[in-house]
């Protein structure tokens, strides 16, 4: 489906994940994230940085373990920048799909 | 609970030592709180291993008397199976990124999850504060477990 983000349309899928990563910007992320009640800092942006980096290189979207090991992001300030979801949450803001590992 | 309400904490119980029988338990502790559950993970008698720093890290997958391994019990006995079988099942595990134990329970802490140990199997196995990881957050009774679990799931492994 379509929605408008940020004076954007974009299209999402039902969980309002956005299926198409070209139709990202930083500003539709900034919108994404307020729906979350997430206001974007330096920290939620290397997240999502990293987040965009390693999916275009793996085609995958990293697990907490790997996003601590390769982007050297802290488990602890994983959960507290993104609380209660996450991974999903930063995938969601980042433009990616839901992540689907159950690690 | 009306049927579409979602979970909001969930306590699990980890009671059996094998690679096998901890695993299950951690991932499901994880996989809550990566959906935001609130996970408090309760670890009694030889589940205890996956919190005391000597054990942790020698977590075996069990070979005899494990019907689902498709291998003979007293092939299973053989020196070596064991770890023969643990190498192969943490290689398997490291392709699907699912950490060592230790680091599994580092990674669970650090996403907010709870860690305790039952006092009566801490009593019975006469382990100090000190044997533990850091990461153990106490050493419950049984009420109190039963007190933290209160309003949310209890799941047994």
């Amino acid at each position: 489906m379509e929605k408008l983000i940020a004076g954007q349309k974009v299209s999402i899928t039902s969980e309002g994940y956005l299926t198409d990563l070209s139709q990202w910007n930083k500003e539709v992320a900034i919108e994404i994230a307020s729906e979350l009640g997430i206001s974007l800092n330096e920290g939620h942006w290397k997240i999502i940085d990293f987040l965009q980096k390693d999916f275009k290189q793996t085609g995958k979207i990293p697990t907490i373990r790997r996003m601590k090991k390769e982007g050297n992001i802290s488990t602890k300030d994983l959960y507290d920048l993104f609380p209660e979801g996450p991974l999903m949450k930063a995938c969601k803001v980042a433009g990616l799909t839901k992540p689907v590992s159950c690690v | 609970m009306s049927e579409n309400e979602s979970i909001k904490k969930v306590s699990i119980i980890i009671s059996k030592g094998s690679l096998e029988s901890i695993y299950p338990g951690l991932i499901m502790a994880n996989g809550a709180r990566m959906k935001g559950i609130e996970a408090n993970v309760f670890f009694t008698f030889f589940g205890m291993d996956a919190i005391t720093k000597k054990k942790m890290n020698k977590v075996k997958v069990a070979t005899v008397g494990n019907p689902a391994m498709g291998i003979p019990t007293l092939v299973g006995a053989i020196p070596g199976m064991s770890s023969f079988a643990t190498n192969m099942m943490k290689k398997q595990m490291d392709e699907l990124d699912i950490p060592p134990i230790p680091e599994f329970i580092e990674m669970i802490s650090d996403a907010g999850g709870k860690i305790y140990a039952c006092l009566a199997s801490v009593d019975m196995f006469k382990l100090k504060d000190e044997d533990f990881c850091e990461q153990l957050d106490g050493v419950l009774t049984v009420g109190d477990f039963y007190d933290l679990a209160a309003g949310g799931q209890i799941i047994f492994t």
